[in-house]
């Protein structure tokens, strides 16, 4: 007997999808649109149960470098309902709106959601970033 | 073609355009009606070879993880049961080679009962954290532990350094190894009962000691320890033949794949990547992702719910022997893993991953020994009962009784011949090799 193939099909593009997993992304534009947030993984591809770190680039809506900021990062699987393995924070700005973020690691394949908040100088937005592993 | 009735006939082109889409189909899939592997399952099968593992990791807070003369003397420590306090208990009385360096009970017994089911060590140097709750974070800082528990070796510190110091071929590769010992064998400046962990009276003689001294007992427990991870991070799996099958599958060679696992086992190797979700978690090839999670696992009878990872953390960070502490030997401090953990109220009741790999005659399972069979596991996640603290990341799966039959007919494949017992093929393989090691100098 031959199953149905279409579910089959599907699932293999999604996991197809996932092993070409972008090791750099963005920009994602914060919720009240005055940021731009985009990310290049140190690690090459990127691949799941690596502890690796990434530099952000930050810029206003018109491209400027955003210098100066506090960006902090949560997230998780929300179809799994739980958060990051690691505790990943900025640990250095390296001017020209780079930042780097130290920490980072997944630890399935699948859906994630990482969640930044921006603080330049008292205003403060979010940007979300998704990523498929 | 005429006498078929009229209905049949109108449908005729159809059914045979579906006949035969249907028999190109069948030409494609497996003899046994199993479609052939995607290539993104492909790839996902491929990361769970051995032949996808890693070379070790390094291990910079340990100057002679990979010195052979200090995983010698580890592993002749590993069996000496000098190392306890009444003389009959060794690592290996928990940890027996014959069954996966476990003990087939519920929670570990030595001097007294342990808490916890005794885990594996095969592969154990892959993992960034030790015990179930990650309360270590090295192997050479985890064998410590056990040494001055209670329950387990029963022995002090200062103990341990002194069999060190009268053993003549422990004390002559300590000293090649690590330089001189200290005059371990002056009592008053070290008494044997001394310990910052043991009785009353133990942790007065241990704070009698003059801060010089205890540091330089320490340091010769912590070197033990080292010798210790040196053996036990050349633990390493053997190929299975599911390893043996990956390998096929990756020459092309699909006609011995096809022998290799049998149609029950490929159901089960396409549940594990696919529809049960195994492998979210039991990802790589040693089958474990090394991290923590809350899978609603029961509590043992008559006890209070794990806390698991939670409370694992807090007790790692106030470890002296943990990755930032003076007795690694990494003058970087590189310890990314404990300076980025996550810890919090999410990780209640999270357990660490444990591999698949040689589940038999490692039963029974989880954290306490509560699920006495790997059926009992499998039905348990299956189930996905809500958790008794914290919550389960899992879902229930709708799997049938037939399913399950294929996901333990597939854990079956990852099984390997105990170490010791000759494996055609692991002569190719890193593999435990217990006659190279005994006593080579010692």
């Amino acid at each position: 007997m031959v199953r149905p193939t279409t579910p089959r099909l599907l699932s293999a593009a999604l996991l197809w999808l996932a092993a070409a997993a972008a090791a750099a992304g963005g920009p994602w534009t914060s919720e009240s649109g005055a940021f731009r947030l985009g990310y290049q993984s140190r690690l090459q591809p990127l691949a799941i149960n690596r502890m690796h770190a990434w530099v952000l680039h930050l810029e206003r809506a018109d491209g400027a470098p955003v210098e100066g900021a506090e960006v902090t990062v949560s997230g998780g699987m929300p179809a799994h309902d739980h958060g990051l393995p690691t505790a990943p924070r900025v640990t250095r700005e390296l001017g020209g709106g780079d930042y780097l973020l130290e920490g980072v690691r997944f630890h399935m394949n699948g859906d994630w959601e990482l969640r930044f908040e921006i603080d330049v100088g008292g205003t403060r937005d979010v940007v979300i970033v998704p990523l498929r592993l | 073609m005429n006498r078929l009735p009229p209905s049949l006939r109108r449908h005729l082109p159809a059914m045979l355009a579906v006949a035969l889409l249907l028999g190109g189909l069948e030409r494609l899939a497996a003899p046994d009606g199993e479609p052939p592997w995607t290539p993104a399952e492909r790839a996902l099968i491929e990361s769970l070879g051995l032949g996808a593992l890693p070379p070790l990791p390094p291990a910079p807070d340990n100057a002679v993880a990979d010195v052979p003369l200090a995983a010698a003397m580890g592993q002749r420590l590993f069996f000496d049961p000098r190392t306890s306090g009444n003389g009959a208990v060794s690592c290996a009385t928990c940890h027996q080679p014959a069954r996966r360096f476990t003990d087939g009970l519920a929670t570990a017994r030595a001097i007294g009962t342990s808490p916890r089911n005794t885990p594996s060590l095969v592969g154990v140097a892959y993992s960034p954290w030790l015990y179930w709750d990650g309360r270590k974070d090295s192997l050479w800082s985890q064998a410590l532990a056990p040494l001055e528990n209670p329950d387990e070796h029963g022995t002090t510190r200062v103990a341990v350094a002194q069999l060190v110091h009268a053993d003549p071929a422990y004390r002559r590769t300590y000293q090649t190894l690590f330089g001189p010992l200290p005059a371990l064998d002056d009592t008053s400046r070290f008494p044997p009962a001394a310990s910052p962990n043991g009785s009353a009276e133990g942790r007065r003689a241990w704070q009698a000691m003059t801060a010089e001294d205890r540091d330089r007992v320490n340091a010769v427990f912590a070197n033990v320890g080292k010798t210790l991870a040196a053996f036990e991070r050349r633990l390493l799996p053997q190929p299975a033949r599911f390893d043996r099958y990956v390998a096929a599958l990756e020459n092309g060679d699909e006609a011995t794949a096809e022998t290799l696992l049998s149609p029950s086992e490929r159901r089960g190797l396409r549940l594990f990547i696919g529809r049960a979700q195994c492998v979210q978690c039991h990802n790589g090839p040693l089958f474990t992702n090394h991290e923590f999670h809350n899978t609603g696992v029961i509590s043992a009878e008559g006890e209070e719910p794990d806390r698991g990872r939670a409370a694992g953390l807090r007790e790692l960070r106030a470890d002296p022997f943990n990755c930032l502490g003076r007795y690694s030997d990494d003058p970087e401090r590189a310890c990314a893993e404990l300076e980025f953990a996550r810890g919090g109220p999410e990780l209640l009741g999270a357990m660490r991953t444990p591999s698949l790999r040689n589940l038999q005659s490692t039963e029974p399972f989880m954290h306490k020994g509560q699920l006495a069979t790997l059926r009992d596991v499998l039905e348990h996640y299956n189930r996905a009962p809500p958790a008794l603290i914290g919550h389960n990341e899992a879902k229930p799966l709708g799997l049938t009784p037939r399913d399950l039959d294929d996901l333990e007919a597939f854990l079956g494949t990852l099984a390997t011949p105990p170490p010791g017992v000759a494996d055609s093929d692991a002569s190719e393989a890193q593999v435990l090799d217990l006659d190279v090691l005994v006593d080579p100098v010692l």
